[in-house]
């Protein structure tokens, strides 16, 4: 195989939230296929995805789930955050009520989900503000009502002092144009403490076995998946 | 026409209330209106349909939703329906104009192909029936198709300086085909073209008349303006409108707003649609339909564009030889999981393998709500990675979500070592998915564990590389199938597997309108052969751009389109020799059974 690098690896689980259409989506294909598709479609459900992340000292395998924002699908949310290490919280920056929703997310996160969660929120479309730095703002004709270009309807200071009200986590990010999208997945993999790697490996009986094996040979890692999510079913 | 339209006339006054404007001239028109009855067949029959009074029965028996083809309505009974309330000396012949040609079954076999007929024009005919349907040159006018391609066309923004409202209410007004759907309430809830304030009118004016029937006990089911049909179907608390300049019948246009339905079924279910407008009938029924609007639009736009599944309500296989369809049952019966209820693998909207339960068969229907959602809108396709998506399949249960996982096969062979690491690629032929539905949604890791088996072994085996080049080889060329009979195109249903094949349409339908064409001699084959009280067997229509034949039988339908100077013989000589093929290829051609566990 080729994962012959000496560094450990282990692989976290991931999940996003967010009102429909903050870019949730479009976050995940510019971290995975560092892509950007302009009219991205609604998510239907959830997808799947997993992409790699080196650190210094590791190599974190992000599996993603990047579930649907519309409110229907807000009862199938618990299944996707229960056994997650990660969630990424996402909302836009160009509309008040959707940083609204990503408070509700983050609250029922820190009740319901597992205990250390590595929470980050993270604004996104940064490109339709007046501080994006690649961005041209006249593009974006079909947004504003604000002719200055400057659509920002959120303000960072507000949503940082609430991101560290909470211990959160906190980037402003902007998918079409890349900016901050890998920081965000990199602070994550930081943030994700070396005990929590091993613990959720640990959930099922053979652990570091396991997860090695599932690092080499995908095969075996739908079943630690599973009983891991079994046990936590139980309770 | 005289006789149609007093025919017409007769049959609608029954159900009205005596006028007494008019009632001066029943007499003499009902004398003559027995007259024509006695001529024609058709009307007699319509006459002593069974339930109901004569006037207001609505569509006789449980329609199956499931079977476009029984509800064939003949274009007496549309005109009952929608001409009652100006049934007065001032309707003009207009209004009971069908949009199309009459679907009963003397009148179409007369309709075709009087107009040109001169023994220089038959000798010509004689000599070059390899003239092409639809040549340019011989149209000369231009008609409705010439820009179908701006059909798909979004109206411009509101925003936009260049077009003011009147404009783009007229760019709206001139599109071909409109899909709207309204709540009983007033609400509207979506449309195909046009935002919903710019129309805001439109559908007020279409709501009250829809309402005005629906307060009467005398549902509106459709009418007709100019060339113009308005199709109305009632669900619960939702209204479907279908306005057609294409031509289609009612029962067509009625198959299409079902699938609308299905659609939003799929998404919310029946109880919780019916819930939602229980506790609020002033609902808006945009919010939790939210995110679904591009696969009903992708859907309307797939029947606009024609689509043979919708019109033949079935489905298209992928043609492999039987050993190796096997294999792939095979295959994807070996690896199932518990969990699983349906198996599907599926290459460029083709069915190439179905694993399902002895006891539940999928439904055509479901299947097209699925194919739509992979193959025409870009939700699923364009995000990459795998899909869990809880769906309702209405067909097989309009209560309750399955869960459906689903995964497009990665060109690169196996993918088994990077996961998740799928392009996005648009459109490539060859594209194959594999669909897996459970009825748990805990199930995910269960089914991609599955999917990883079956690709592995099919890549092994070499079945992968078989579905994409049999998927890249295209749809069967007629040339190769009846050589030298100069037909174009044709469409073959076996009705037993509820599947169709058809020619290819590459070289000669290509393009949105030429291939809008083919299709709309297709509704009007299918109209006329599937009219109520139609006994027809074969239909052989000549027009001034093509011919066209269609054949029914208890076993096939079968429908075919050639050049304008094509000689029956001839026609009926290509027909035989694709019907031979399709027999001698059936196993090939159609799915027979499926893999069963």
């Amino acid at each position: 195989m080729s994962e012959s690098a000496p560094k450990p690896s282990s692989s976290v689980k991931l999940v996003l939230l967010g009102e429909a259409a903050v870019g949730k989506s479009s976050l995940v294909l510019r971290f995975v296929n560092n892509d950007f598709q302009e009219n991205k479609e609604p998510t239907i459900g959830a997808a799947f995805l997993t992409q790699k992340c080196n650190l210094p000292s590791r190599t974190i395998k992000f599996e993603i789930w990047d579930t649907a924002g519309q409110e229907r699908f807000a009862s199938l949310a618990p299944m996707y955050y229960r056994n997650a290490q990660a969630a990424l919280v996402v909302y836009d920056l160009t509309k008040p009520t959707s940083l609204v929703k990503a408070k509700h997310w983050v609250a029922e996160l820190q009740r319901q989900a597992s205990p250390g969660i590595v929470i980050a929120l993270v604004g996104n479309k940064l490109d339709l503000t007046s501080d994006s730095k690649t961005a041209d703002s006249d593009e974006e004709g079909a947004d504003g009502e604000d002719d200055s270009g400057d659509a920002r309807k959120v303000s960072t200071e507000e949503a940082k002092a609430y991101a560290e009200e909470e211990s959160l986590l906190f980037f402003e990010t902007s998918a079409k144009t890349g900016h901050n999208v890998s920081e965000v997945f990199t602070a994550i993999a930081n943030a994700i403490p070396e005990t929590s790697l091993k613990s959720a490996r640990g959930a099922g009986a053979s652990n570091t076995a396991a997860g090695r094996a599932s690092e080499e040979q995908r095969v075996n890692l739908g079943n630690a998946r599973e009983s891991g999510s079994k046990d936590n079913c139980a309770c | 026409m005289g006789q149609d339209r007093q025919a017409a006339e007769a049959e609608e006054r029954p159900p009205l209330p005596p006028r007494p404007s008019t009632s001066a001239s029943v007499d003499p028109k009902n004398l003559q209106a027995q007259a024509t009855t006695a001529v024609t067949p058709l009307e007699i029959q319509t006459l002593s349909f069974p339930d109901g009074s004569r006037g207001t029965f609505s569509t006789p028996g449980a329609r199956a939703v499931s079977n476009p083809m029984d509800s064939g309505s003949s274009t007496p009974r549309r005109d009952k329906d929608s001409a009652s309330p100006d049934n007065d000396d001032a309707a003009s012949v207009t209004s009971f104009a069908p949009t199309m040609r009459p679907a009963a079954d003397i009148a179409s076999l007369l309709a075709g192909g009087l107009p040109k007929r001169s023994p220089a024009w038959n000798l010509l005919r004689t000599q070059s029936s390899n003239v092409h349907p639809f040549e340019k040159s011989q149209s000369g006018t231009p008609d409705k198709f010439d820009d179908f391609a701006r059909e798909f066309e979004a109206l411009p923004e509101d925003s936009g300086e260049q077009y003011g409202d009147e404009e783009r209410l007229a760019i709206w007004k001139s599109k071909l085909k409109h899909y709207m759907i309204i709540s009983a309430a007033g609400k509207p809830i979506w449309s195909r073209h046009g935002d919903l304030a710019l129309i805001n009118s439109s559908i007020g004016v279409i709501h009250t008349i829809i309402s005005f029937y629906e307060g009467a006990k005398n549902p509106l089911q459709g009418f007709t303006a100019g060339q113009t049909r308005f199709f109305v179907l009632t669900q619960g608390s939702l209204y479907f409108v279908a306005i057609s300049k294409l031509g289609e019948s009612d029962s067509q246009l009625r198959f299409q707003l079902e699938a609308l339905y299905m659609q939003i079924l799929s998404t919310l279910t029946l109880p919780t649609l019916t819930h939602i407008f229980a506790n609020r009938p002033s609902s808006d029924l945009r919010k939790p339909l939210q995110g679904t609007e591009s696969l009903l639009s992708s859907l309307a736009d797939n029947f606009t564009k024609g689509s043979p599944t919708a019109l033949l309500g079935s489905l298209e296989c992928l043609k492999l030889r039987k050993s190796q369809r096997h294999t792939i049952n095979n295959t994807f019966l070996k690896h199932r999981t518990d969990k699983l209820l349906y198996g599907l693998i599926v290459a460029d909207g083709k069915l190439v393998s179905v694993i399902r339960p002895r006891r539940h068969s999928l439904h055509p229907s479901d299947l097209q709500l699925i194919f739509n959602m992979l193959f025409e809108a870009e939700g699923v396709r364009g995000g990459g990675g795998e899909n869990w998506i809880p769906l309702c399949l209405p067909a097989f249960n309009n209560r309750g979500y399955l869960y459906m996982y689903v995964s497009f096969l990665d060109e690169e062979g196996p993918d088994v070592k990077v996961p998740g690491q799928e392009q996005a690629s648009p459109t490539a032929p060859g594209e194959v998915a594999m669909v897996l539905i459970s009825a748990e949604k805990e199930s995910f890791f269960e089914l991609q564990q599955m999917r990883r088996d079956v690709a592995q072994q099919l890549a092994k085996s070499g079945s992968l590389a078989i579905i994409r080049a049999a998927a890249r080889a295209g749809r069967p060329r007629v040339e190769g199938i009846a050589p030298g009979s100069h037909i174009s195109h044709f469409l073959f249903k076996s009705r037993a597997n509820v599947q169709y094949c058809m020619g290819s349409l590459d070289a000669l339908f290509a393009d949105l309108d030429e291939r809008r064409k083919l299709m709309t001699i297709y509704h009007e084959l299918h109209a006329s052969v599937h009219a109520k009280l139609a006994h027809l067997k074969v239909l052989h229509s000549t027009r001034q751009d093509a011919t066209a034949l269609a054949w029914i039988t208890p076993v096939f339908e079968f429908y075919c389109v050639a050049g304008p100077n094509m000689s029956r013989a001839m026609m009926t000589q290509g027909a035989n020799k694709i019907i031979q093929w399709a027999k001698k290829e059936e196993e090939r051609l159609f799915i027979i059974g499926g893999g069963v566990f």
